[in-house]
């Protein structure tokens, strides 16, 4: 190809917001209910019901615009988006078109060639539609309002990006300032957090941006970095034939790894946005948006900078355990109550997320609680129980959250600290091995290592390595 | 006993002090209904059964002290645009001939807990678009005072049952002068309150930021009590206002000396019948010669009104019927596909008029149109507010006429919509500057049509408005009863002063009867 080509991406992200109820109506948001049992007039758009906005959902909105470096419009509007669907109960949905609460922000990614920002065009808030489920087998489609009202934010970025990398970059760094504002779980595959894909390329240089496309359907990372590379190269083939890109919204089909038109520019929708009369403009005060700012949390970069300095660890284990919240919440509580950073750390690092990966568990659910964690710590640090122990009965509290201490006791798996006891059993396995002893004896370190685990298993592994250790050497020596 | 003849604050105290009962004064309204409804057909829905258990659970609870207020035990007629619960709510549109609420709009509550007890639902232009009432999928609505005229509209149905005596009295909606325009067609008392003042919650929506709902009744005194029972701070309504003020009763003081009434000249020039604007200026006379001080002005704008409400009510109502599907409620074409079966069901499931409407409305709302029309509306809709500010730095109270002519016959208006549109020049302002007004009866014409009076205030000013309405009404009362040589029961809320109820409003309505005017403006 003689030609370089550029490509330009945009997001439009969607974030679902973590409040109790919905946006216009005091309905729960929860996931999971029967079809249609958490709705009410406002959120099936009954004739006469009137929405009215969840102050908690203007508060989530703002914090996500200071943390994203926003101007925060003091004086906003909801408008309302008309089409016809019937996932849509009033056949309109509430948004914000005209003076949205965030604009002009900006995130600072990393790149392939250092950091860049990438630019916010403007947040805004909405609500969510019903779900469609269409029944084949009785050839008809029944509606769930459950979702009808659920909160979200719409994060419009500039086209700033140039990569599939830099896009991963941004919505990482983005689900990463939502999760640590608490405001979303943000989660792709669940659907939390969705991302749209504005692509167009052009010639390396140009001034002018090409023809776009947008590509929905995105549910994962991967899906979003191989659409972006599908995209790109069929929007050069277009290019190189002396063909035209044309405007459109495109249909990513993760299966097969292809995208499909869904509709072009000229059959576009005209939404007939105006604004909602039956929504009062939202006015923003000083004392307000003082309130959310002093609410703000500590993000990533802070939280990295202290860890290094209170904690003195390395930069490896502060990279691991910021990169989620859940994670980082829960080195600081247990180390509040266990002072052992650096083997709460290694906990964290080691195996639970080993078993967060095994048993496919995301940080941010974990069941067990630093009290427990801190009290394993403890018995490790005592030399109740030894490592291996420790890792057993850590697996069991991953999966039910036990109560260590109480466990080991149940199941009597404290190491036995008798020294006469475990001096008679070095005795007999010395005795019953005497093959391990004499390689031993002819050089072969090797046979003490057989000769340890020997003794564990007689100690049905309650013991102390290193004191077996020491009393075999003693013995032998 | 004439139970009939009597207003509905009558009616409260005669059923508190024994001398007639709940079910007894629904009795005589149903006999009045069986006698008059087959003419007037002023109801799309009465539930006659429901209305009779639920008057004897009412007169029990008088009898019991718990119901103590002016409107207990009161048969009242809601309009059908207003949400009840388990009763059809119709807007008297074939796209909600079976729809059926799960909960009452604020008002019918307010209503429900103060005692009335609800006769059915009232005929309207469908989803309130009309002025006549024609426009009802159910049929029309005759007048009472010439079966072969309209009562008006769209709270056609509200005003004539009042006047018929089909109830005691009634709620409207007014989004251009829907309920003011047929309460002076059918000679009642008709208020639109300041936009805020009444909850909208179950009002099925026309156009919301013009909406309001409001009474209809015999008298000015009762239009006093029915505002100040529906008048409420509710969470559910964004729009809605917290007032302290809300005691009307307060206002029913016959005295108007000093209030300066601005009279603009617009609202008398060409267009207006000569019958009409004489019996609006001899009720000019009356509060002149009762202390008030009148002025003609120029209130500018007054063309710019009528393109700038249908530009903004048409652009709202084209939004807010879109839920009307045929998914989740209401009526349903039968068709292949989702696509036809929208087609269809709004096709047949909305009239001419509505359907006008949406398309209008969805046309000014269209990109590459909005600025030109919708905008520019809403920054009209802004300067006629300014005009409307101007005018009350001078004055207390505007005055005019509600219509340009008594009721038109039937079939007159429809032929010709823009003249029908026209027709709603002196009453649409008020809503664009969401301003209350109240509509009375100043009189009737050579063919014995009623003629209403129309007053406009300043936000929030009600008070002034009753004690003004109050005024003309007992002047021309006693005006009669001079003539006459004998009582009326008009007077009744004012003279009964042995109640216990009425002497509480009474003090409130003397101590409150200096400062009704502020004095910036008296000065």
């Amino acid at each position: 190809m003689a030609k370089q080509y550029e490509t330009v991406i945009g997001l439009e992200v969607h974030v679902e917001l973590a409040t109790k109820t919905k946006i216009f109506c005091g309905c729960s948001t929860a996931f999971g209910g029967a079809p249609n049992t958490h709705t009410c007039p406002v959120c099936t758009g009954m004739p006469g019901s009137l929405p009215v906005l969840n102050r908690k959902v203007l508060e989530y909105a703002i914090a996500v615009g200071l943390a994203t470096n926003c101007d925060i419009t003091r004086y906003c509007k909801f408008d309302r988006k008309n089409y016809f669907y019937p996932d849509n109960p009033q056949n309109y949905q509430i948004s914000q078109l005209y003076l949205p609460i965030c604009r002009n922000g900006h995130v600072e990614i990393e790149g392939k060639d250092g950091k860049k920002n990438v630019g916010i065009h403007e947040i805004h808030m909405e609500e969510d539609a019903g779900k469609l489920i269409h029944d084949d087998w009785a050839d008809r489609t029944l509606v769930d309002y459950n979702r009808s009202g659920v909160p979200l934010i719409e994060i419009v970025s500039e086209p700033d990006m140039r990569s599939a990398e830099e896009v991963i970059a941004y919505l990482e760094k983005l689900r990463m300032l939502i999760q640590y504002l608490g405001v979303s779980d943000c989660k792709l595959q669940e659907g939390s957090m969705r991302a749209d894909v504005n692509l167009s390329v052009r010639e390396a240089g140009a001034s002018e941006y090409g023809t776009r496309t947008e590509m929905k359907n995105l549910n994962s990372f991967r899906a979003i970095s191989h659409a972006i590379a599908g995209e790109r190269e069929r929007q050069i083939d277009l290019l190189e034939s002396g063909r035209k890109v044309v405007q459109e919204t495109r249909r990513w089909d993760d299966n097969k790894e292809v995208s499909y038109p869904m509709r072009s520019k000229e059959d576009a929708q005209d939404y007939r946005y105006f604004p909602d009369p039956d929504l009062t403009p939202v006015r923003v005060d000083d004392a307000f948006l003082q309130e959310i700012r002093d609410r703000q949390p500590e993000f990533r970069e802070e939280k990295m900078a202290r860890y290094a300095e209170e904690f003195g660890l390395p930069a490896y284990d502060i990279e691991i355990l910021t990169g989620e919240k859940a994670l980082a919440d829960l080195f600081e509580q247990t180390t509040a109550i266990c002072g052992k950073p650096k083997q709460v750390s290694n906990w964290l690092m080691g195996e639970t997320l080993r078993l967060c990966r095994e048993k496919n568990v995301d940080a941010s659910d974990l069941c067990f609680g630093p009290e427990n964690l801190a009290k394993l710590i403890d018995l490790v640090e005592q030399k109740a129980i030894n490592g291996s122990v420790a890792k057993e009965v850590f697996e069991v509290m991953f999966e039910e959250n036990i109560d260590p201490v109480s466990y080991v006791e149940e199941k009597g798996l404290k190491t036995v600290g008798d020294e006469g006891l475990l001096r008679k059993t070095v005795e007999e396995v010395l005795q019953n091995n005497p093959q391990s002893v004499s390689d031993y004896k002819g050089g072969k370190q090797k046979a003490l290592g057989f000769l340890v685990g020997q003794t564990m298993k007689a100690m049905k592994g309650k013991a102390d390595p290193a004191m077996v250790n020491q009393l075999l050497k003693e013995f032998l020596g | 006993m004439d139970l009939l003849s009597m207003t509905a604050v009558e009616l409260s105290q005669a059923i508190r002090e024994g001398r007639t009962t709940a079910p007894e004064a629904l009795a005589a309204v149903f006999a009045q209904i069986e006698a008059k409804e087959e003419t007037l057909h002023c109801y799309i829905t009465i539930e006659k059964e429901k209305a009779m258990q639920r008057a004897q659970e009412v007169q029990a609870k008088i009898e019991a002290g718990e119901l103590i207020g002016p409107l207990a035990g009161v048969p009242v007629a809601i309009k059908d645009n207003l949400c009840t619960e388990g009763t059809l709510t119709t807007c008297g549109s074939r796209i909600l001939e079976n729809f059926v609420p799960t909960f009452s709009a604020e008002a019918v509550e307010l209503l429900k807990n103060a005692g009335a007890v609800i006769i059915g639902k009232t005929n309207m232009d469908e989803f309130a678009m009309g002025s006549t009432t024609e426009t009802s999928y159910f049929g029309v609505t005759r007048n009472p005072a010439d079966p072969a005229r309209v009562p008006g509209g769209s709270s056609g149905g509200s005003a004539a049952a009042v006047a018929a005596g089909e109830c005691f009295f009634a709620l409207g909606s007014d989004t251009g002068g829907s309920i003011r325009q047929p309460a002076g067609y059918c000679g009642v008392v008709g208020m639109k309150p300041t936009y805020g003042t009444v909850s909208r919650y179950g009002l099925v929506a026309y156009g919301s930021s013009l909406d309001q709902i409001g009474p209809l009744t015999k008298d000015v005194a009762d239009c006093a009590a029915v505002l100040s029972v529906i008048a409420s701070h509710d969470e559910k309504d964004s729009t809605s206002m917290k007032r302290e003020d809300t005691d009307f009763t307060s206002a029913l003081v016959r005295d108007v000396k000093g209030l300066k009434i601005g009279i603009p000249r617009d609202y008398f020039s060409e267009g207006l019948d000569s019958q009409v604007k004489e019996a609006v200026l001899k009720a000019a006379k009356v509060l002149e010669a009762n202390g008030a001080v009148l002025e003609e002005f120029d209130l500018s704008l007054v063309d710019y009104a009528i393109p700038t409400y249908y530009t903004i009510a048409a652009a709202e109502a084209s939004s807010n019927l879109e839920r009307f599907d045929g998914i989740k409620y209401g009526y349903r074409a039968d068709a292949e596909g989702l696509h036809q079966m929208y087609k269809k069901t709004r096709s047949q499931g909305f009239g001419e008029e509505v359907k006008r409407r949406i398309m209008l409305g969805s046309f000014v709302l269209s990109s590459g149109y909005y600025d030109a029309y919708y905008l520019k509306a809403l920054k009209v809709k802004a300067m006629i507010k300014k005009a409307f500010d101007d005018a009350f730095v001078r004055y207390d109270l505007i005055l005019g006429p509600v219509s340009p002519t008594t009721a038109p016959r039937l079939g007159e208006s429809l032929s010709d919509p823009l003249k029908m549109y026209l027709g709603d020049i002196y009453t649409i302002s008020v809503n664009l500057a969401g301003l209350p007004a109240i509509s009375l009866p100043c009189g009737r014409d050579d063919q014995g049509l009623p003629i209403g009076l129309q007053l406009i205030g300043d936000c929030f000013s009600e008070k002034t408005l009753i004690r003004a309405a109050y005024t003309c009404e007992q002047a021309v009362k006693s005006a009669g009863e001079a003539d006459a040589g004998q009582n009326t029961p008009g007077e009744s809320a004012v003279k009964d002063g042995e109640n216990p109820q009425t002497v509480k409003d009474e003090t409130v309505a003397d101590s409150k009867t200096g400062v009704m005017t502020s004095a910036g403006k008296e000065a």
